[in-house]
């Protein structure tokens, strides 16, 4: 296999992110007969459940700024979210006609209503709404969520039409902890060398695994750490910045590259959270429903749908990724009409201000166009940034 | 010290009677909550619709709830203030404006309606159904008051069942987590005898209420199951579920119900009693509270009552059933929160609009959708497409907001009734609905 170089890898990340008709996801159903592909909506799902019965789980972060949305208007208000009516616009328009079932993440109001229209207005897809604990204790909310699994397992292998073993899950675990590491890897290589490894290619090519089969993304990603470490590229004069947002809506392209471009080296992100949302490798012997669970429980990520039982940490995932990357500042972006991101929000800015990190907060929609005064805010940030620095 | 019982006999003045008791009751509320501190009392405070007001009593407390000081500061007209103040402090404009109510409440001194300063609670009991925006909410509250929070969850019935798994999640949570932390705040040992007597005293006015809801069934209705449900639900909703003074209410009203529909009477409005009933509607969503007055008048000018509302389910959704059960103290609580109207999927919403509209005989659906609330609004127009579709009646959408005032237009939501009450007369008369 000839290597590939970043730019090629970039190019077919981009094209994969393009593509609202998913056919990737399309041909890799078609390959075989049989094959069900089953979608899921931000933040979080194990999709190592979905992997064990045979399916392809296809992540569906909404319609981007490339998507007209003619239809999905009808279904919302002005003062709801752009994901939920993009989303509905991919549905009725045809564009998951393909997908043989979707989950919908326990994050907010608006995710779990369309859990129910989905229910709707396509009745003969298999649709469900995932809960999760928003209690950490193994003996009640982990047995919640085993049990939260269990359903959802016998759900898949009704449609799979076979048992899903044991050992079946522990491979897919095997596997997604390979998709983490490597994740992990290009987090870590991005924010030592941001330069080499600029966010909007990072996003890109971490997005590609939304809809690419597991293995083939790891490899991906594999192909796209090497090839970026080779390439040496210019050392610009930007600042560190973490962007934070809880990012079910994803922001457009255009705004990460309007953050390098106004000089940040964005070098950690919850973009999607998915793809590193536990943390560490999952165990692969024993119960491996059991270790999804405590993974869950006691090794994931933070962000605004999850409750904090305990005051004195609210925040402190944050404060401990701005440590740990070296970051200069934080940038909130949140979606408009978001109410956990925004509600959220002032707590964590109040955090950051006790542990003197300096931010900017600002809105945006998937299907922001007008860039402009974003670049402008960002600047005006990394040079005060570089100014706190210099005194 | 258990809350003690306030005396208004049914003789005062018959149509009055639950009016004078209620005004007593919440008055009385006020000042205890105010005066809580003074009389060695603690306070929890917590949400309308997973409200465990039995279990609060069992350890003493006093039941505070930010939804229902929101709502007065609403109708008071001082929640647009309150808005701007927690707007000045940080909060987006995008976000629910009971939160931001409430927050500039208290960046204001916290005075409640009786002009006292309300206390800090000593418990945030964040029993979170139906709306996730409450676990912000407390977060955010615990943040200034430092208080210990209890957190319940509460699964939501997303494909129209409780599961087992749901309710031994539930009573699990209530055994280990939250009853224990209730009892090391209050210092009061935890007593399920004392949880049965509640929980019996409940149900007596749960099957009160009920009939009252009912009564929208009669022609014409005797109560506006909206706008005068607001007040009925007022008592169960907050403080009083499982106390004596909730079945004195709910008995005084039931019997002025009984009285109304004897002589054949609509409902009673702020101008006096109700004209002839023209159009008999099913509402869904919240109303309007900052011109809620102006907002009611609207309605009963044109000689609209609410015959049935899915606001007034938010606490419970006793006319499907559902009463607390002193036999099964903990799973009864558990399934009280889990039925909650916020708490039903959407299909369930569809389901229970199309029963009103068929069981009360009404002429349409009308949806209020609340700018500032995701757990109503998001899909309200697929709601009304189906409902309409399904009962064949005419359905139309109105915008306000619960409390904050710049949201509600009362020249564009007047038009909008207008030309609904247009399309219901043209309906009746066959001539085809122009949407
Ligand atoms: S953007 Fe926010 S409000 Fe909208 S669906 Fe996502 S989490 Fe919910
Ligand atoms: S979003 Fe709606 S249900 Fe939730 S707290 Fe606000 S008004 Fe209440």
């Amino acid at each position: 296999m000839t290597e590939k170089t970043v730019s090629e890898i970039v190019a077919r990340c981009e094209a994969l992110y393009e593509d609202l008709n998913f056919t990737a996801a399309r041909e890799w159903k078609e390959a075989e007969p049989g094959r069900k592909v089953i979608g899921y909506l931000p933040v979080y799902v194990p999709r190592e459940l979905i992997h064990a019965a045979g399916m392809l789980p296809l992540g569906i972060m909404g319609g981007g700024d490339n998507l007209e949305v003619i239809h999905g208007d009808a279904y919302y208000q002005s003062y709801i979210c752009r994901i939920p009516r993009s989303t509905i616009e991919l549905g009725v328009s045809g564009r998951v006609d393909f997908v043989d079932g979707m989950l919908f993440p326990s994050i907010c109001d608006v995710i779990r209503n369309l859990s129910g229209m989905w229910k709707m207005l396509f009745p003969d897809v298999y649709s469900k709404y995932f809960d999760v604990p928003q209690t950490y204790k193994d003996e009640i909310g982990g047995v919640f969520y085993t049990g939260e699994m269990r359903e959802l397992l016998s759900d898949l292998e009704k449609m799979a039409g076979r048992k899903i073993t044991d050992d079946d899950i522990r491979h897919s675990i095997k596997v997604y902890n390979e998709n983490r590491r490597l994740v992990n890897e290009l987090y870590t290589f991005r924010s030592e060398k941001p330069w080499q490894a600029p966010a909007s290619e990072a996003y890109l090519v971490i997005r590609a695994g939304l809809v690419l089969p597991v293995e083939e993304h790891s490899k991906l990603l594999r192909q796209y750490i090497d090839a970026a470490m080779a390439e040496e590229r210019p050392i610009k004069d930007n600042s560190k910045v973490v962007v934070t947002g809880m990012f079910c809506e994803q922001p457009p392209l255009n705004l990460i590259k309007s953050l390098e471009l106004s000089g940040c080296y964005v070098v950690d992100d919850d973009f999607m959270l998915v793809s590193r949302w536990l943390i560490g490798d999952v165990p692969t012997d024993g119960d491996p429903v059991h270790n999804l669970s405590q993974a869950f429980l006691h090794h994931s990520m933070s962000t605004a749908a999850k409750y904090e039982p305990d005051e004195k940490e609210k925040g402190q995932f944050l404060v401990r990724t701005v440590k740990n990357t070296g970051a200069e500042g934080v940038i909130f972006a949140a979606t408009s009409f978001c109410d956990p991101a925004l509600l959220d929000r002032p707590m964590l800015q109040n955090i950051l201000s006790d542990a003197n990190i300096p931010y900017i907060a600002f809105k945006y929609a998937e299907n922001s166009g007008q860039m402009q005064p974003i670049r402008e805010q960002a600047g005006t940030f990394v040079d005060s940034i570089k100014l706190w620095s210099a005194a | 010290m258990r809350p003690s019982v306030v005396k208004a006999k049914p003789a005062d003045a018959l149509k009055d009677a639950s009016m004078i008791k209620q005004k007593e009751m919440m008055a009385n509320h006020y000042n205890r909550l105010t005066s809580s501190q003074e009389n060695g009392e603690k306070v929890a405070s917590t949400f309308v619709p997973g409200n465990l007001n039995e279990l609060i009593m069992c350890f003493d407390l006093v039941n505070n709830l930010p939804e229902v000081n929101a709502i007065q500061s609403g109708l008071r007209k001082q929640s647009g203030a309150y808005i701007m103040e927690a707007e000045r402090s940080g909060h987006s404009e995008d976000v629910c404006t009971y939160v931001k109510s409430d927050l500039g409440m208290m960046m204001k001194g916290n005075i409640g309606p009786n002009g006292k300063e309300l206390p800090k609670p000593d418990v945030l009991l964040l029993s979170y159904t139906g709306c996730f925006t409450f676990l912000k909410w407390f977060e955010l509250l615990r943040e200034q008051y430092k208080c210990p929070t209890i957190f319940l969850q509460t699964p939501y019935m997303a494909d129209g069942k409780v599961t087992p798994n749901m309710i031994q999640y539930m009573v699990k949570q209530l055994k280990e987590d939250v009853i224990p932390t209730l009892e090391e705040v209050s210092g009061v040992k935890f007593d399920i005898d004392r949880l049965r007597e509640y929980l019996g005293k409940s149900a007596k006015a749960e099957d009160d209420l009920v009939y009252i809801l009912q009564s929208g069934k009669n022609k014409p209705s005797p109560i506006d199951a909206y706008f005068g449900g607001i007040y009925y639900i007022g008592p169960i909703f907050g403080a009083f579920r499982g106390t004596d003074d909730a079945i004195d209410y709910y008995r005084f009203l039931r019997e002025e119900v009984d009285q109304r529909m004897l002589k054949g009477l609509g409902p009673v409005t702020p101008d006096g009693p109700m004209g002839e009933e023209k159009y008999r509607l099913v509402v869904e969503g919240p109303p309007n509270y900052t011109s809620f007055r102006q907002f009611w008048k609207m309605f009963y000018e044109e000689g609209a009552t609410v015959v049935a509302s899915s606001y007034t389910k938010v606490g419970g959704t006793y006319d499907y059933g559902f009463r607390h059960d002193p036999d099964r103290p903990l799973e009864t609580l558990a399934e009280y929160c889990l039925g909650v109207y916020t708490n039903r999927s959407l299909p369930m919403r569809i389901d229970m609009l199309t029963d009103y509209i068929n069981e009360y005989e009404a002429d349409g659906l009308l949806i209020n959708s609340i700018k500032s609330c995701n757990s109503f609004s998001a899909g309200q127009l697929l709601i009304m497409r189906e409902v309409e579709k399904r009962t064949g009646k005419p359905a139309a959408f109105i915008e306000t907001d619960l409390v904050d005032p710049r949201y509600f237009s009362a020249a564009n939501v007047k038009n909008r009734l207008e030309s609904y009450f247009q399309m219901v007369e043209q309906k009746r008369s066959g001539k085809g609905v122009a949407a």
